[in-house]
């Protein structure tokens, strides 16, 4: 290999070119093979330049080969006759013929060219002669890169030829692949987006609350609410209800008493549920089913003290006795944001919905009559998908009662506008994700954690 | 939320209008209901037997409708088509009276002591005059049926009976006797059987048996008898055959059962108001007496009027739309809600709001607050927003990339905007082509220039990290600086990143590797060459880099950066001894 590279570089160095691939082989008895190999990879570095050609020649089989030396079958008869007429029966019609096959034949067994007639006249015989491609090169040049020997060929940069990189050769590089795989640590999207939802909430104002606590009494997370007794969502197919800590230890006894009283009979305005209101309801616990148990406990918490005004958001685990489906979980992430300040209306909510949800690429919004036990007015938020063309509800707003704030002992004219919604869906539509498995669980797929984008919502 | 499905044409019939059902749906949509699908009776049981069959044309179309929970009005065709016939304005608010019936006329419910073991309270009214046909009887137990899965609890809390008053006899008497004690023919069989063995039949049935848990395991079981001790209904179960509404009925009566007395008034209010719009007497009701043992006797229905006074500043103030006193009246009477301003005093407006019987869901001054915004439209209320401010996104994805990077174990460097001439050009084997900020100044030879890229900050940083474990892999992400004559200073900043890999070998591979990750994060698809959809990766011919080591990165067909191994030469000029790769791009032809 090495010396056929030499024969070809050397005798470029001397010559203009080489004609003939082939030729060049046979004169100077080296493999063609090898020779159209080593003018191939010079041709990819440019040390030559080289014109590939494509030639179609006859060659003879072995039948052909036989008649080559021995005379064509025909003639062989002829010769076999002997001189003078031993033969009574056979009358030679003459006395001396010319062996044109043998002739043809052995044109092409020297490489000669037939012409077409010739070739005609053999191919009109069985298996004497067959075509073959022969391939090679033509015109074969000094290329830019020329040199009288071959650098020594890199695959990359490195400490040891560094040194002597004006002899380097590189190997060419594949930039239609992808790059080396990189070894490196990736975040999960949910929570990639709930560090986006986090920085809108801190920047319209907003101070986390503290959600770390699963396990709530359906105190916090129904009574304080003003959620009835008998609502449906207090079924046990609706919430976990919990054998162990099975009931709240303390719960705080006054407020207690506001609490049952509301329910009851109502107060501050209200006719309440005229219900009885049992403690044995209130002191069961739960799985919070939503954030909005802590906001109860924070509100409460505000209330005691002399009034200020509060922005507070949370974003966290809830949990519902749900079937698991494509879309459902027994657990999801819920996001909740708040204001109590005195003198809000219906007019800040609709506004801070419009600022939050703007933020979130959904300038276009619509405001649609709900129920809710502990909200009053309730919205449903709608946003305009572009894509699908219509209305699709995002999320939940309202007031929240007076039932529920004035018990606390917030002053009257103080309101609490909030909303809510859940942080799975839109993870999943700005990953393209239709099976909440994939996303959340240990069912993920790690490929598709690895394969993310960052989440540029509001970017 | 609960689903009730009413039949288009006759909903359009009861509206007097007809509309396209985009136009409903926003009819649904203000009022505060949504149309949740649309079907055809025949849909619905081919999708109960799994039938695969053509829908014919003529299919009655049906409306599904959710209704928000606490609006058990809204829970049949009679009582949602008049709420939205008010809400449109096409009728006046009903005013629902009691019959005028003497003392010695009125219909009697006895209420025997052992009641109280099991299911304590009873109310009843009768319906006088009612002219049903085929699908006001089917409204009429659709609505009970509503009402036994939503407010009644499945029966725990109420359970309603209907009955055909002309084949009994009153006085009636509600008692509670020991299983064995009662035999009855229930509804839709033809035997008598006692109540205990009937439990024990109904185990089977697969509608009745999620109600027998509610008495099962009582001694006593409630049940309602007439003055010929003709079983009416067997409560929470099932009803008598004898007492079975027809058709033909004329009068009936309804009685109601319950461990709750205020969800039973509310169910008993909710059926009579929305089907005594069918009586002789439209809006009128018979009323029954209900005595208990203790002698105590009640009048029902209790069909009184809740009055509310609501000053008009809590409403206005609470939604943020100022309202004169008779817009508000006017908004509250299409919802169903009578009201009118009261005498002022000490200069408050007031209103006094008449809640009907209808509405049991008005509970504060703040439902009627709501009404009159739904009224006005919620997406009419002129909005505040409150003061909050908004991040630069080209600093919001700067810091986001940042993360990116560095979990890609590269370390961040922040290097000087400022450099030298020979820097930001001949060192990096380029020409001037004068696009550098020159400093006239400068106090030495590193300030001359503001940085063209961020690379001389980068390799001088390599350079003067000898010492340092290799590979060294650093990153940075931060602005240039170059003349811009479509600026009025006649120039501008530009955001780049930047890494570099620098050990035994140039880590080309990883580099490439590297720009391959940024386009993942960034969302950018890997397409092949000239493909404008995405990225692709061309190579290049740039003085700074390697020759066949280095490549442009084009995306949606614009180029935004390159990539190589760092030319030997560029590296000896920041005395580099190792060989290194490099990648640069303008982040900010990203956002």
């Amino acid at each position: 290999m090495a010396e056929t590279e030499r024969s070809i570089l050397g005798f470029l160095q001397n010559s203009d070119q080489i004609s003939d691939s082939g030729q060049f082989s046979s004169d100077h008895n080296l493999d063609h093979d090898q020779v159209k190999n080593v003018i191939k990879s010079l041709q990819a570095f440019r040390y030559i330049d080289a014109q590939e050609v494509i030639r179609k020649t006859w060659v003879l089989t072995e039948e052909g080969n036989k008649y080559a030396t021995q005379g064509s079958p025909e003639v062989q008869l002829f010769s076999a006759v002997p001189e003078e007429g031993s033969i009574s029966m056979v009358e030679l019609k003459v006395q001396h013929v010319e062996d044109k096959m043998k002739g043809l034949l052995l044109q092409i067994q020297q490489g000669k060219e037939v012409d077409k007639d010739g070739i005609d006249f053999l191919k009109g015989r069985k298996k004497l002669i067959e075509q073959v491609k022969w391939n090679g090169y033509c015109s074969i040049k000094k290329g830019p890169n020329y040199a009288p020997e071959r650098r020594k060929v890199s695959t990359d940069l490195t400490r040891e030829n560094l040194e002597n990189w004006k002899e380097l050769e590189f190997k060419e590089y594949n930039f239609n692949t992808k790059g080396a795989p990189l070894d490196s640590g990736l975040l999960h999207p949910l929570l990639k987006v709930r560090k986006q939802f986090k920085d809108i909430f801190v920047q319209m104002g907003f101070e986390e609350m503290p959600t770390n606590n699963f396990v709530e009494s359906s105190f916090w997370n129904f009574d304080a609410l003003f959620q009835p007794q008998q609502h449906p969502a207090r079924d046990s197919h609706d919430t976990f209800f919990l054998k162990a800590p099975c009931t709240t230890r303390t719960l705080p006894e006054d407020y207690v008493e506001k609490v049952k009283r509301v329910h009851e009979s109502g107060g501050y305005g209200s006719r309440g549920y005229s219900c009885d209101w049992k403690r044995e309801e209130a002191n069961k616990n739960l799985l919070r089913t939503h954030t909005t148990a802590v906001s109860s406990r924070m509100l409460y918490a505000l209330a005691q003290k002399p009034f200020v005004p509060k922005k507070y958001f949370s974003i966290d685990r809830v949990f519902r006795n749900e079937a698991v489906d494509r879309t459902h979980l027994a657990e999801f992430h819920q996001m909740e944001g708040l204001i109590c300040d005195r003198g809000l209306t219906l007019g800040d909510l609709i506004g801070v919905l419009k600022d939050f949800f703007a933020r979130l690429g959904m300038p276009k919004l619509m405001f649609k009559p709900a129920y809710n036990p502990y909200t009053e007015p309730s919205m449903e938020i709608f946003s305009y998908h572009e894509k699908l063309g219509k209305w699709v509800e995002i999320g939940n707003s309202g007031m929240f009662r007076p039932e529920m704030l004035r018990p606390m002992g917030l002053p009257e004219d103080v309101q609490v506008i909030a909303w809510g919604l859940g942080l799975e869906r839109p993870t999943m539509i700005l990953y393209g994700i239709d099976n909440i498995r994939d996303l959340f669980g240990h069912k993920v797929d790690l490929g598709l954690i690895k394969r993310n984008p960052i989440c540029r919502i509001g970017i | 939320m609960p689903t009730v499905s009413i039949g288009r044409d006759r909903l359009f019939a009861a509206l007097g209008e007809s509309y396209t059902q985009e136009d409903f749906e926003d009819l649904c949509f203000r009022f505060g209901i949504e149309l949740d699908d649309v079907t055809t009776e025949k849909a619905i049981i081919r999708k109960e037997k799994h039938i695969d069959e053509e829908a014919d044309d003529d299919e009655e179309i049906i409306y599904k409708i959710e209704i928000p929970a606490n609006r058990y009005d809204l829970l049949c065709l009679e009582g949602l088509a008049q709420a939205l016939r008010v809400f449109n304005k096409k009728q006046e608010i009903p005013t629902y009276t009691l019959a005028d019936i003497t003392k010695d006329k009125i219909l009697q419910m006895k209420v025997k002591p052992e009641t109280s073991r099991i299911r304590p309270f009873i109310v009843c009214a009768v319906l006088r005059g009612v002219t049903f046909d085929e699908a006001r009887y089917n409204s009429f137990i659709d609505l009970q049926d509503k009402l036994h899965q939503n407010i009644c609890r499945r029966r725990s809390l109420v359970a309603i009976g209907t009955h055909d008053l002309d084949t009994l006899q009153g006085p009636f008497t509600y008692e509670a006797l020991p299983p064995t004690d009662i035999n009855f023919v229930p509804l839709k069989q033809t035997k008598s059987y006692r109540a205990d063995k009937l439990m024990e039949f109904y185990k089977s049935d697969m509608k009745l048996k999620k109600f027998l848990h509610i008495i099962e395991n009582s001694p006593v079981f409630p049940v309602l008898y007439d003055s010929k001790r003709t079983v009416l209904s067997f409560p929470p179960i099932i009803n008598g055959a004898h007492s079975a509404i027809t058709l033909q009925t004329k009068n009936v009566f309804i009685e109601c059962t319950a461990t709750d007395l205020t969800k039973a008034k509310i169910v008993l209010n909710t059926m009579v108001t929305t089907f005594s719009e069918y009586c002789e007497r439209k809006f009128e009701i018979e009323p029954v007496e209900v005595t208990y043992d203790d002698g105590k006797s009640y009048i029902y229905p209790d069909l009184a009027v809740y009055d509310m006074e609501v000053p008009l500043s809590y409403i206005t103030d609470s939604i943020g739309v100022s309202l004169e006193v008779e817009q508000v009246t006017s908004l509250l009477t299409r919802m169903q809600l009578h009201a009118e301003p009261t005498e002022p005093s000490d200069n408050q407006c007031a209103i006094k709001v008449h809640v009907p019987p209808s509405r049991s869901d008005v509970l504060h001054p703040c439902d009627v607050m709501e009404d009159v915004a739904i009224a006005y439209g919620f997406n009419n209320i002129p909005t505040r927003s409150p003061a909050s401010i908004k991040p630069l996104p080209l600093n919001e994805l700067t810091d986001l990339l940042r993360i990116e990077i560095a979990m890609n174990v590269y370390t961040e460097v922040v290097t000087w905007i400022l450099c030298s001439r020979k820097e930001n050009f001949a060192l990096l084997n380029r020409e001037d082509d004068n696009s550098a900020v020159i400093i006239e100044n400068p106090r030495s030879a590193d300030f001359e220039a503001m940085r063209r890229t961020l690379m001389p900050g980068i390799l001088k940083t390599v350079g003067s990290n000898k010492d340092h474990p290799k590979p060294i892999k650093i990153y940075e992400i931060s602005d240039v600086a170059m003349l811009d004559e479509s600026k009025d200073v006649g120039a501008s900043n530009r955001r780049h990143l930047a890494a570099l890999h620098c050990g035994a070998t140039s880590g080309f591979e990883l580099i490439h590797g590297l720009v391959d990750r940024i386009m993942e994060v960034m969302a950018i698809p890997f397409v092949p060459v000239n493909d404008n959809t995405g990225y692709y990766i061309k190579l290049s011919q740039e003085p700074e880099f390697l020759p066949g080591r280095q490549a442009s990165i084009v995306v949606r067909g614009k180029q935004i950066g390159n990539f190589g191994i760092v030319h030997p030469q560029v590296l000896n000029n920041f005395d580099i001894t190792d060989p290194c790769s490099f990648v640069e791009i303008d982040i900010q032809a990203l956002l």
